[in-house]
């Protein structure tokens, strides 16, 4: 069972429908009892940083997703926001994270770029995995996921970085600590890479 | 490498999809939903749905309809149409669709765009400028509701204020070409490009692939949107959606990657 947290924000629906056409079964999960059956955890999340917090704050669901994630290790994947909110803070806002990856996320420096677009970095772009990480199974070639952000996750400790994209530089395009993954892509939008991918975490 | 995005835009009129000339004379084309589900197979890079009624009307945006495209949509969706409001726009962005598009807003009430940025992220908020020629002397001017109502404004300065005000995205919908498909209007678009640094996408005047791979290859990493190219086919203007596959695509983007 797939759990898709519903705490207001973010393409849940989504989700959902790509599941159902992969015969994987999921629930979007609106209370903390749900979350206490969920075998893994889909986090989504749009919209600014400080917004989606205090979402998941005022959501009553907090305290029982740390508990699942934290105490027993139920594998769980953040996406755009979603994957931000579990650093320990972010320039884009004032509230805490959830530092459940140490790190923090970082406005892209725009003194350094050389084409005329700066930010957001809007579109599709390459994502180049570590080598043999599962999250990217049969996403090892020419991949290409959908972004949309001007924030990046910047990671205290190289080990958690999962994957990097280049855009003026490289920097960490997916991070994973244990059980808990993050996309700063958007799976649920990127066709049949993004499929994989969410395919890919329902069977690990 | 960031490749530019081919975007297809689809405009909703009296709840069917519709294609305009000249922002007049709409032709019906087809029912939205389907239209998404070929667009799915076709692995389009983004999709465009504009509401061409809600502003002239003064109507809501129509949230049922929005939630199934978005709901429908394997792509990123941006909406627009009648939105007017950061309680529109929180809406919106919740029931799935990546962006929001302010036009008429833009020009009536630009902090909005600061408003809905401080919520939804900047990156969600997309200014869209609807530009006529002048007849005399030639000078773009910005238009709302449905290129009826004037505003005196230069695209320039309006999408320069709209990258201030920290709008993510700036659309530049050239009302002269709109339909014409005998190409982009690149004098519009070099000048909104040498003003502003945000992600800059056009629309108006595509009539074929190649118009797509010279504003590509003379513009870099830039949104080729296009509304009849995608749903006509043919000197007839037969209904036929249509985009071009990952290998077309990868030819169009070849000078850019």
């Amino acid at each position: 069972m797939i759990t898709l947290v519903n705490y207001g924000l973010g393409n849940i629906q989504a989700f959902a429908n790509i599941y159902k056409r992969l015969n994987i079964p999921s629930e979007i999960a609106t209370t903390p009892e749900m979350l206490k059956r969920a075998e893994k955890i889909i986090l989504p999340g749009v919209g600014a940083f400080d917004w989606a917090m205090k979402r998941l704050n005022e959501s009553g669901l907090r305290e029982s997703l740390e508990e699942r994630v934290l105490v027993d290790k139920v594998p769980v994947i953040g996406i755009c926001v979603g994957m931000q909110m579990m650093a320990n803070r972010s320039e884009e806002g004032k509230l805490d994270g959830l530092g459940w990856i140490e790190g923090d996320v970082k406005r892209f420096d725009e003194s350094s770029f050389t084409q005329k677009t700066h930010l957001p970095h809007m579109g599709w772009n390459d994502v180049e995995p570590k080598e043999g990480e599962g999250l990217f199974r049969n996403l090892q070639v020419d991949a290409r996921f959908y972004f949309l952000h001007s924030y990046y996750f910047a990671t205290r400790h190289p080990q958690h970085v999962l994957s990097t994209t280049d855009y003026n530089g490289r920097y960490a395009s997916s991070v994973r600590r244990d059980n808990i993954f993050g996309v700063q892509f958007h799976p649920e939008k990127s066709h049949q890479w993004g499929i994989q991918l969410l395919k890919n975490f329902a069977e690990m | 490498m960031l490749r530019p995005r081919i975007i297809p835009c689809l405009l909703v009129h009296n709840g069917g999809l519709v294609k305009t000339q000249k922002f007049t004379n709409p032709k019906y084309v087809g029912d939205p939903i389907n239209a998404v589900k070929i667009f799915n197979e076709k692995e389009v890079d983004e999709l465009i749905v504009v509401d061409i009624d809600a502003t002239v009307l003064g109507k809501e945006p129509n949230y049922t309809l929005i939630k199934h495209l978005a709901t429908e949509c394997r792509m990123p969706l941006c909406y627009g149409g009648g939105v007017r409001s950061v309680e529109q726009i929180d809406k919106i962005i919740s029931l799935g669709v990546e962006k929001v598009a302010l036009s008429a807003a833009v020009v009536e009430t630009p902090e909005l765009i600061t408003l809905a940025a401080e919520v939804v992220g900047g990156q969600s908020v997309v200014a869209v400028l609807d530009v006529k020629k002048r007849r005399l002397g030639g000078r773009y001017e910005v238009m709302t509701h449905n290129a009826t109502k004037k505003t005196g404004l230069n695209p320039v300065d309006l999408a320069k204020k709209a990258e201030d005000l920290g709008a993510g995205e700036v659309v530049i919908n050239s009302i002269d070409q709109d339909g014409a498909m005998n190409g982009y209007d690149f004098d519009l678009i070099q000048k909104v490009r040498e003003s502003i640094s945000l992600p800059l996408t056009v629309l108006g005047g595509a009539g074929s692939l190649q118009d797509i791979e010279s504003l590509i290859s003379r513009f870099g990493i830039v949104g080729a949107a296009a509304g009849s190219l995608f749903v006509f086919k043919g000197v007839y203007r037969a209904v036929l959606i249509n985009y071009p596959n990952r290998s077309e695509k990868d030819a169009l983007i070849k000078g850019n990657l």
